[in-house]
């Protein structure tokens, strides 16, 4: 008997399991693949989001605006990189003028933070040389920063499980029911359970759960967006990220710095039907080019390290769907969740928490520990660090990914620690092994090695995302002898 | 019987045909220089291969890698291979040491390529 | 600081060879680094025959071959040291680098020889769009599980990209028991040798579609196949065209990428052509002291040239550190003419003596073509050659007394002459 199940281990989920370990109660988040942040929250555009783009009076201002002033504690507390590099919205004609004053003028009328003016073109190009020579003017948004998503849930996941919130992975929800006590009955490939409350943070899915439990039925549909990821060599190329004026299908085509120091160029906007359709098109990727041209001429193709797509939960109200559904008594939605989600998670996360300690009469935990400390990243010591690090424990001293400079020792802590990596791509976004430019061809047999080693598994079983994504078949001898 | 093949000397791969009754190589056409010839003679007439592979090691997943000492004759190649794959060795063994006589009755030896233990 | 006359960064083909080198000219203090557990590098995976015909005028195995410079670098009683990873290297020859055993070292070096070789082009770097699902190797990646690991990635193959490393993974998945479908290559001809089109493909029947490539890759959990289309003149894929391969293993041979990243901490110049660093005749970079070789200056085709290379690097670094590499006068720029891609070196000086090596790719398949080298518009060497292929570098050697005319010149001009039609 548990007091909330959440479903989905987003970056939603994982924070909402982390608010509420804030407070005394039986929390279990289960998750339908084989590792958390395996949906949306993995693959986004990364930006903390200043607040000028939503309309003013809608849950996604206030969220963002809300979600935006918490990361500078969740980096102090949770260890999780922020970079407060701004945000630029750039137009290229000054008939838009009038556009970037609508945003303007909505950004302060959603109380986004800090510096918020429009830019000339003179100071559009001294701030960023690089940009491409249509450039007009633009929105300086100076509470717009980056962060890494990945880090970000992997840390509220943590720090759940630090405060006592269970974790079940490989855990899809069938079926949600009310049972006649009046509690929640939740089926999952992971086992059958009752609680008294359902957080719905199921991200592309979470309007299945909605429309089992209410009628107000919620329609989500998925939104697909295209990226390249360019190598750390053109790292400096922008400084800001670099967003053109908005349309209709989203915001545009962005050039935006990552925290680890690569280019991030995209997302397309596609209205797909199949919640699964995560493949990259040779038409979606074309586009991602060609309008990324107007804010970078001549990408350099050379740089290009891989492609990825993502899907964004796209709702039919246009706004996020958010807390306790009218018919459905402690069943809480966070539904409809795209862009500016991640920039509003922490702040989703702990409104649902509140509202959810409310209802039930939670205590507070006395013993809350809101701490949580990153797996230390060699390629970001000192040498007197690395020199200390390695004589605590040697695997320090073994570089597995060459171009990330990640060890073995941070590999095998990102498997050990709660929540911990199952398979290559958790490993890869817990300390960005297989991230690099040569992306995993010279890591991944030791990676799959260690894993193997962590988990009490054979090679054979290493995964590279749960379910059948095995990278190996068979051995071609069984320890000395022929295999049939 | 009308062969036609490319010839290995070089990145010209100038493409060489002949006829062959089983007994003697007569009309060849394409080559450039007397190697394409010359190749196509015993191409046709005795095809031969190196073959490396791959053999068990007792107690490991591991596998060494060897060779055919010399060429074998072309159709013995997926005959050698099998009976290779069926050979498990024992360390140490030393690049040259002989792992399988006579593979395959082709008066080869398959021979190590790396140490082990 | 530890201290050391001659640091080699790399105990592949390139790095064993130029430590011998440096050796067999005088050198006693030389350290060899090695991220490996072993030396030997990428040869220890390249179990297939076919080298050292220059070398050991015999055909070895990889794992031969490199033994017969491990057994010569041991007995030579030159150190090295296995799985050490170098993490920076500093223009004034300092290497930092970290091992288990060792933890962090700072070493200080006279010389320093790069020999670090290169790595393969992911897919990523293609931008091939699909899922992107397990069963997509490299085909390095793939070779070092089936012939080191003895693990096998899958059974139904394609291959895209008809490079040398993709050839051999053709038919050693073959002879592993995998059905090898088809070879995919971009261009309208092969970068791999006509022995191994034959040998690898021809001698069992797979299919090699040139000017062709994947444009889609299917398979959520796992591969599934993969969508082929023909490309035109434009390497734009034809619509129309496409066609579907079931397989459960994609085997990637796309292109190799010099690993110059300790290249570039030293602030040692790179070549955009070549992704290595500049050097002159000396394989000198632009930092006195930092010499470079092997397929992390260019990628080569035949290991045979790497050692050669490296033994050249190893007794220059050797005389550098004796003080004696003549004072290189002014550095002549070589210049790219047609035809011609790639060159090492890209400066020689004015002072050069012996034999100056010139080494390069032609940019194109190339029949009954001139070699020139000219200098002050006077053709100093012209070669003449059946044919010309980038899967072949071309390895001129030149008389340094030919270059007398240097001194005058403001460039060298390397070219390709094709017959006119």
């Amino acid at each position: 008997m548990y007091d909330v199940i959440i479903i989905g281990g987003g970056v939603v989920g994982c924070g909402v399991a982390r608010e509420l370990s804030r407070y005394r109660v039986k929390t279990l988040l289960l998750e339908k693949t084989n590792d958390i942040c395996n949906g949306q929250s993995k693959a986004n555009t990364a930006i903390i989001h200043g607040g000028y783009d939503a309309k003013p009076g809608t849950l996604k201002a206030k969220f963002n605006v809300l979600g935006n002033a918490m990361f500078d504690r969740i980096h102090e507390e949770l260890d999780v990189p922020v970079q407060w590099n701004t945000s630029l919205v750039v137009s290229f004609s000054l008939e838009d003028h009038p556009a970037l004053e609508k945003l303007l003028e909505q950004g302060r009328q959603n109380g986004c933070r800090g510096e918020l003016r429009i830019i000339d073109e003179a100071e559009l190009r001294q701030r960023e040389p690089n940009v491409g020579q249509e450039a007009k003017e633009a929105l300086l948004v100076g509470a717009g920063g980056i962060v890494c998503p990945y880090e970000l849930t992997v840390a509220f996941a943590e720090n759940a499980a630090k405060n006592g919130a269970a974790f079940l992975r490989n855990a899809e929800v069938t079926a949600v029911s009310k049972l006649p006590n009046g509690h929640w009955q939740v089926v999952s490939a992971a086992g059958t359970f009752e609680t008294r409350a359902v957080v719905n943070a199921a991200g592309i899915y979470s309007d299945v759960f909605n429309n089992m439990v209410s009628e107000r039925k919620v329609h989500i549909h998925p939104r697909r967006g295209e990226y390249y990821i360019l190598d750390k060599k053109y790292k400096d190329v922008f400084h800001a990220a670099m967003f053109q004026l908005p349309t209709k299908m989203g915001k545009g085509i962005l050039v935006a710095p990552t925290v680890d120091g690569t280019v991030l160029i995209g997302p397309t906007a596609e209205d797909i039907e199949d919640k699964e359709d995560k493949r990259t098109t040779a038409e979606g990727l074309a586009k991602t080019l060609r309008e990324a041209g107007r804010t970078w001429e001549h990408i350099p193709t050379r740089g290009f390290i891989t492609t990825f797509s993502g899907l964004r939960s796209t709702g039919d109200t246009g706004d996020f769907i958010l807390g306790e559904a009218e018919d459905a008594p402690l069943f809480f939605n966070c539904c409809a969740i795209e862009s500016p989600g991640l920039t509003s998670s922490p702040a989703i996360a702990q409104w649902t928490a509140e509202q959810i300690a409310d209802r039930l009469e939670l205590a507070p935990n006395p013993a809350f520990d809101p701490i949580r400390k990153a797996i230390p990243k060699f390629r970001e010591m000192s040498d007197e660090e690395r020199a200390a690090a390695i004589a605590a424990d040697p695997d320090f001293g073994k570089v597995v990914c060459r171009c990330e400079t990640v060890t073995e020792a941070e590999i095998r802590e990102s498997i050990r620690r709660p929540v911990g990596a199952r398979d290559i791509d958790g490993i890869k976004r817990r300390t960005r092994a297989g991230m690099g430019r040569c992306q995993a061809g010279f890591c991944t047999p030791r990676t799959v090695e260690i894993l193997a080693e962590e988990l009490g598994i054979s090679p054979l079983e290493v995964t590279k995302f749960g379910g059948d994504s095995r990278i190996l078949q068979s051995y071609l001898f069984e320890e000395g002898k022929e295999n049939a | 019987m009308k062969y036609e093949l490319t010839c290995i000397n070089c990145p010209m791969g100038c493409r060489i045909t002949a006829d062959y009754d089983g007994k003697e190589v007569t009309n060849i056409q394409g080559y450039t220089c007397a190697r394409g010839k010359a190749y196509a003679q015993t191409e046709i007439t005795d095809p031969t291969r190196m073959v490396t592979a791959l053999v068990g090691v007792e107690g490991s997943h591991a596998p060494l890698s060897v060779k055919t000492q010399s060429p074998i004759r072309k159709p013995l190649i997926f005959d050698a291979l099998k009976v290779i794959r069926g050979t498990t060795v024992k360390p140490p063994v030393h690049i040259g040491d002989v792992v399988i006589e006579n593979v395959c009755g082709s008066g080869v030896n398959v021979i190590a390529t790396e140490n082990v233990g | 600081m530890r201290k050391t006359d001659i640091l080699i960064i790399g105990g592949g083909p390139a790095g064993l060879a130029a430590a011998v080198g440096a050796y067999e000219a005088g050198a006693r203090d030389i350290l060899i680094l090695d991220r490996e557990e072993h030396l030997g590098g990428i040869l220890k995976q390249c179990i297939h025959n076919g080298f050292g015909l220059h070398t050991f005028q015999e055909e070895l195995t990889g794992p031969e071959y490199a033994q017969r410079f491990i057994d010569q670098v041991q007995a030579y009683g030159i150190p090295y040291q296995t799985e050490t990873m170098v993490i920076h290297v500093s223009a004034d020859k300092v290497v930092t680098c970290v091992s288990r055993q060792n933890g962090l070292e700072h070493i200080q070096a006279k010389a320093i020889i790069l020999c670090m070789g290169c790595r393969e082009r992911p897919r990523g770097s293609l931008g091939t769009p699909g899922e992107r699902c397990p069963g997509v190797f490299t085909a390095g990646t793939a070779q070092k599980f089936t012939n080191l690991e003895g693990m096998l990635p899958g059974k139904e193959v394609v291959i895209l990209g008809s490079g040398d490393i993709g050839l051999i993974m053709a038919r050693r998945m073959t002879f592993l028991g995998a059905k090898v479908h088809a070879c995919v290559e971009l261009m309208p001809y092969s970068s791999g040798l006509k022995r191994n089109i034959v040998q690898c493909l021809d001698d069992f029947g797979i299919p090699l579609l040139l000017s062709h490539t994947v444009v889609d890759i299917h398979g959520r959990e796992h591969l599934t196949g993969v969508t082929v289309a023909e490309v035109g003149p434009d390497l734009k894929p034809i619509p129309g065209t496409e066609k579907e391969y079931p397989c459960d293993t994609l085997l990637l041979s796309v292109g190799l990428i010099p690993e110059n990243e300790l290249t570039e901490m030293a602030g040692v110049k790179i070549a955009p052509t070549t992704s290595g660093a500049v050097v002159n005749e000396e394989l000198q970079t632009s930092v006195p002291g930092i010499f470079s070789c092997g397929n992390v200056l260019h990628v080569h085709d035949l290991v045979d040239f790497v050692s050669e290379e490296a033994r050249k690097a190893g007794v220059n670094a050797y005389r550098y550190v004796q003080g004696e590499l003549p004072e290189s006068g002014r550095a002549v720029p070589v210049e790219m003419g047609f035809g011609v891609g790639g060159i090492v070196p890209q400066f020689v000086s004015e002072t050069a003596t012996g034999t100056v090596n010139f080494m390069f790719r032609p940019r194109n398949v190339y029949r009954n073509a001139k070699v020139i080298v000219e200098v002050n518009g006077e053709q100093v060497l012209s070669k003449r050659t059946m044919i010309l292929a980038p899967g072949e570098m071309v390895n001129l050697n030149l008389p340094a007394e030919k270059l007398k005319g240097l001194k005058e010149a403001p460039s060298i001009l390397v070219r390709i002459e094709v017959p006119e039609a």
